[in-house]
Parts: structure tokens; C-alpha cells; sequence
């Protein structure tokens, strides 16, 4: 059985899909821990649930929550986090993680990663937040950069900044999703390189990777979409190189959730990512 | 500076007749404009894609334009509860029923309650089933007078309509077509895997009765004249939906 | 049937039950890999995602019901008495084999 009781390996891992559960338990070279998406395993009981059992067994598990909403104005949804006590309870993963973003509001709950202006008051409230997980879970999140499509006019603080302080706040990790920074970087006309060099490496706790899809705005400039339905795009991996340089091997996480391919894509795709690390291995 | 609240950001999000709010830029300041509907569309076609997987057979009974239509207008009226996405829809019989352009196709909404039942079972709780032993080991006074308890996964559907006939012909390449006749539908698990069944006359009513904890004897009677008892009871032992019996 | 049920009757209700249905030699399949219905496991579900899309909702006013879909092939008219049916239960009750 694996000790779930350690971190994430600096190992390629896979958004799991349970199309690919017998592929997977197969051969699932070169992928050494898997991410579950935390809603998917609040149900009561049946195939989500002993699939989730057995893949415990064999791999890390990364729980990656999508519905949160931590940056939501209001407060967490004290049964939503109940849920993420259970499920973190009983799996014990290897870690957990969230989203800089909001996605419920007056307890509808939008099923998209809402965007947040960077100002004071919103760095006090994701701070509080995250500060409550870590009480009700007893253990320290990764927060997630966000994919962007525009900017508020309100922001006072770049993103890296307010990454940085609410870490500082907070004593939460990071999950460095570096295709999010080429997509925001693309749409908001800023250079990703630059990005990363001020971005608090130090407190990388797990590296995402997707791939997205292009479009333009009014002004016929790129328009990059998040939309995990694709292999990594070139770019990526070239930042991914960078990010790695001066990060040293992270986890590495490949997440395809839309038109989700057969397993031997996917593994490709890991295999990219083991190769990403061997390089600075050399 | 203008503060854009989370409140005008989701009002305008489900409501594109609405103005983009104010203070959302691009890189260079200027309006945001179509950058926003980025997110309309994220939130509108994903819990679309959510009601076309969960209500497949409703997806293919409209056809795909109608049916994104019909979501469409549901998704704008009743968002997710809660985040488990599993469960959003709960509302879509009812919305279905009260829609007057499909008032024609009356079926609509009991298919759409039994894609929900298949829903409910798929993620119910895990129960072992009953060992037939025990029944076969009953006298019939201790028998008659014995509660049952149900897997969680069970539900009992009644229609007016051919609702499993017509789910099948919707889903299931070769079934037969429908005929107009009531159904009533017993949905349970056994392992991992949701299953309809039609049940025989009287078992609706008697699978109720034992659902609400009534004795053996007292769903026998609520089970009327023609009830046919082998054929429920074997449904019920074969499917898995008694767990436990106590007398 | 059930007032008249005899302790006999009700017995040999019970052992026809094992019978038709073979739950004896029933097995218990561990099985969660794949689903029986195959790889699209309808019965699962929406999950989540934390992706965005490129697909652009049209969202218009203008709607009429096109002729499309399996529901164009189902003829089971509502009745304007509002049972909405054209068979009763009580007919479907007369129509099924009993055993």
C-alpha cells in the first residue's frame, strides 16, 4: 500500500479519468501519483468511490478542489468544507489544493473559476479563508494562480505579489500552473518569463500543464482559453524548462479534462513531462 | 475606482442582455467587451454539457438544438446547490413539466425523473445484499410480520407513462418502440452498475410499503389483488435491493 | 391475491422467487474498472471541471421546437383530460402475463 502520509513525488502525474482506471492499473508508466478532482468523491458510495479506494492504494493522490470559492465574498460554505474534511479524512492525500478564484455566490454555485480583483480587501478575505481550510482540514493547501481573460481596473497588487503575501499570511503552499501563466500572460500583453522570475518559486508545492485553446478579443488580439482539451502547447514546455531551472524537479502534473484522449495520448504527454524533469536531472 | 462586486459580475454572467461591468479591462485598459464572455460562456455551456450528460436520453429526445435551448433557459433559472456537480438537475423534471412548448410530449419529465433515479443509485451508498437464506429460513408468521431494509440505492417510479420503454428506445440501439401504456420502474444497484426494471403488477405499491418500513404482511395487502409476489420478490433478491431484514 | 394467501402458498411464492431468478448461484461481481454499459458511464453523471471553453453559448429569444430527435419517431399523444395517456393502469394490469 502507499504511505499517503508523504508529499507529491517530483514525478510526472495525470489528471485521473476513470475511462483510463484498467489502462492505468495496467501500466501506468511513466506516471508516479494521480490528481482527483475533490466533488467528484462526495458521493456516497458505488464506482467513484472504489475506484478512488484502489487507486489509493497503488499511487499518491493529489485532492485538487474545484468548488470552494475561496475568493468568494461570502464565507465558505461550511458544508462544502465539511465534505472536504471527510474525504481528506479517510484518503489522508498526499496533498491539497485550491484555486485563487470564485465560483459560488448567494449558494449558487457557477461551475467556472471566477476571476478577483487584486486589491487589500480581497487579499484580507482569501487570507481568512485559507486560514479557516487549513483550521477545518488540519493540514497546509496549495493555491492555485488562476487562467485570466481580463483585469480589474480596482487591482493594486500584481498577481505574484498578492501570491506571495497571502502565502506569507497564511503559510499556504503554491500550485504553479504555468500553462495559466502563458494564457494570462498572453491576454493581458505581459511576458510570462517575466512572470515566473517574480513569482515565489520557493513555495511550489506541485506544477500544473495543459493545454488551451486560441481566440481572438474585439481588437482581433489573441485570446487564449484554458480549455484542458489538448496536448501542451510548445510555449509551455518551453516555460516549463525555465520554471524548472531555477525551481529545481516539482511534481508535475499533465490535466486533460475536455475531448479527454485514450490513455496512450495521455502517457505521452507524462512522458514529456518525465522527460522535462530528466533534463534538469542531467 | 470602480469595485466590481461578485454580485454584478453573476447577474450580467447569466444575462447577456445585461452591460459587461464597468472596471473590467484588457492588458491596455481598455473595456474588457467579448473578454467577459469568456466567462458567460464557461458557466452557460458547461452546466449545459452537465444537463446533456446527466438527462442523455432528454438530449436525444429533443434533438441537440432544441435541448440547448430548453438547458439553457433551465440553467438560467435554477444554478447548482452546491458544487457536486453529480447532483445538478434535481430541478429539471419539474422545469420540463411546466415548459408549455414541450406540453405535447408528456413523457418528457418522468425520463427525465428516472435519468435522475439512475443519477441518485449510481453515487447511493454501498449496501451488502440480503442472503436469501435468511428469508427462505422464516416461518410464515415471523416472515409476514418482518421489516426490510432497502439498499440506498433503490427507487420506485411510478408513470403514466411507457417512461422505461421509452428510455430504452431512446438509449439503447434495437428496443422496441414505445406503446402507450403506464410503467411503474423499480431502479437498483446491484454492484456498481444502476439498472431499470418494469415491475409486475402491485409491486410499486409494495416496494413503498416496505421503503416506509411497513411489516411483510402489511405491503402484501397495500399490494392489492394482483399483486404477483414471485416475480417482485425475485426482482428485489436479484437486484440486490434488500439489504437486511429484521423480525 | 395476498387475503387468501396461505402459509403454503406464501412459502412456495417465496422458493418460485429463488427459482425464476437464479438468485441463489447469484455471484458478486468486483468489477469497478469498467461499467456494464461500457466506457460512457451514463449513469454517472456531470463531474466537475476547472477548465474553460471555447464553445460560444447562443442564447436567443427567438425559439421554436424543431422536428428533431428521437421524440419525433414516439407517438404517444397527450389526452386533453390532462392524464396526459392513452393506456390506463388498469389496463396495464389486464395486459401483463401473470404468474
Amino acid at each position: 500500500m502507499y504511505d499517503q502520509t508523504n508529499a507529491l513525488p517530483p514525478l510526472p502525474g495525470v489528471g485521473y479519468k476513470p475511462q483510463h482506471f484498467i489502462a492505468l492499473m495496467a501500466d501506468p508508466a511513466p506516471v508516479g501519483w494521480l490528481e482527483i478532482h475533490a466533488e467528484n468523491y462526495m458521493g456516497d458510495g458505488g464506482r467513484p468511490l472504489a475506484q478512488l479506494r484502489a487507486l489509493a492504494e497503488r499511487f499518491p493522490i493529489s485532492v485538487h478542489g474545484v468548488g470552494l470559492s475561496i475568493g468568494g465574498e461570502g464565507r465558505l460554505d461550511p458544508d462544502h468544507l465539511a465534505r472536504l474534511k471527510h474525504l481528506v479524512g479517510w484518503l489522508n492525500p498526499a496533498s491539497f489544493s485550491e484555486h485563487l478564484a470564485w465560483s459560488t455566490h448567494d449558494s449558487h454555485f457557477l461551475n467556472d473559476l471566477l476571476p478577483l480583483p487584486y486589491t487589500d480587501a480581497t487579499l484580507t478575505r482569501v487570507a481568512d479563508h485559507i486560514d479557516e481550510v487549513h483550521e477545518v482540514l488540519g493540514r497546509r493547501m496549495l493555491l492555485e494562480n488562476p487562467s485570466s481573460y481580463l483585469a480589474f481596473a480596482e487591482s493594486t497588487w500584481s498577481e505574484t505579489d498578492f501570491l506571495r503575501e497571502v502565502a506569507r499570511r497564511t503559510g499556504c503552499g503554491l500550485l504553479l500552473d504555468v500553462n495559466n501563466v502563458f494564457v494570462s500572460a498572453t491576454n493581458l500583453g505581459y511576458a510570462p518569463q517575466a512572470y515566473i522570475a517574480d513569482y515565489p518559486l520557493e513555495l511550489v508545492g506541485e506544477i500544473h500543464l495543459a493545454g488551451h485553446d486560441e481566440d481572438q478579443d474585439d481588437h482581433g488580439l489573441p485570446l487564449l482559453i484554458d480549455s484542458h482539451g489538448s496536448e501542451v502547447a510548445d510555449p509551455v514546455w518551453a516555460l516549463l524548462d525555465l520554471t524548472l531551472d531555477q525551481a529545481g524537479a516539482r511534481p508535475l502534473l499533465v490535466e486533460w479534462d475536455t475531448d479527454v484522449p485514450d490513455w496512450p495520448v495521455l502517457a505521452e504527454e507524462a512522458r514529456r513531462a518525465d522527460r522535462a524533469l530528466a533534463r534538469i536531472a542531467a | 475606482m470602480s469595485a466590481v462586486s461578485q454580485d454584478s459580475f453573476r447577474a450580467a454572467l447569466l444575462d447577456a442582455s445585461r452591460p459587461v461591468p464597468d472596471g473590467l479591462l484588457d492588458g491596455a485598459g481598455r473595456p474588457a467587451g467579448r473578454r467577459y464572455a469568456v466567462y458567460r460562456n464557461n458557466v452557460a455551456v458547461s452546466l449545459r454539457e452537465a444537463l446533456a450528460t446527466g438527462f442523455p436520453a432528454i438530449a436525444k429526445l429533443l434533438g441537440d438544438e432544441n435541448f440547448a435551448h430548453v438547458a439553457g433557459l433551465y440553467l438560467r433559472q435554477e444554478q447548482p446547490g452546491s458544487p457536486l456537480m453529480m447532483m445538478y438537475g434535481t430541478g429539471f423534471p419539474d422545469f420540463l413539466a411546466g415548459f408549455e412548448p414541450l406540453g405535447h410530449l408528456g413523457y418528457l419529465a418522468d425520463v427525465a425523473r428516472l435519468e435522475l433515479a439512475m443519477r441518485r443509485a449510481y453515487h447511493a451508498a454501498d449496501a451488502a445484499p440480503l442472503d436469501p437464506a435468511r428469508l427462505q429460513a422464516l416461518d410464515d408468521d415471523t416472515l409476514r410480520a418482518a421489516r426490510f431494509t432497502l439498499s440506498p440505492a433503490v427507487q420506485v417510479l411510478r408513470s403514466p407513462w411507457p417512461v422505461l420503454d421509452v428510455y430504452r428506445y431512446t438509449l439503447t440501439p434495437g428496443s422496441p418502440k414505445p406503446q402507450a401504456t403506464a410503467q411503474h420502474v423499480l431502479i437498483a444497484r446491484p454492484g456498481f452498475d444502476p439498472e431499470p426494471h418494469l415491475l409486475p403488477p402491485g409491486g410499486a405499491a409494495f416496494v413503498a410499503a416496505l421503503m416506509d418500513g411497513a411489516p411483510f404482511g402489511t405491503a402484501l395487502q397495500a399490494a392489492g389483488e394482483t399483486f404477483d409476489l414471485p416475480a417482485t420478490l425475485g426482482l428485489l433478491l436479484q437486484t440486490g435491493a434488500l439489504t437486511d431484514l429484521t423480525h | 391475491m395476498n387475503k387468501t394467501l396461505t402459509t403454503a402458498a406464501l412459502v412456495g411464492a417465496i422458493a418460485a422467487s429463488f427459482t425464476a431468478t437464479g438468485v441463489v448461484a447469484q455471484e458478486k461481481e468486483k468489477c469497478f474498472g469498467v461499467s456494464l454499459a461500457g466506457e460512457n458511464d451514463c449513469a454517472a453523471g456531470p463531474g466537475t471541471t476547472c477548465a474553460g471553453t471555447s464553445t460560444v453559448d447562443y442564447q436567443g429569444n427567438a425559439w421554436t421546437l424543431v422536428d428533431a430527435g428521437t421524440c419525433a419517431e414516439i407517438e404517444l399523444p397527450a389526452m386533453a383530460d390532462g392524464t396526459a395517456r392513452m393506456g390506463s393502469l388498469e389496463e396495464l394490469d389486464r395486459d401483463l402475463p401473470q404468474s
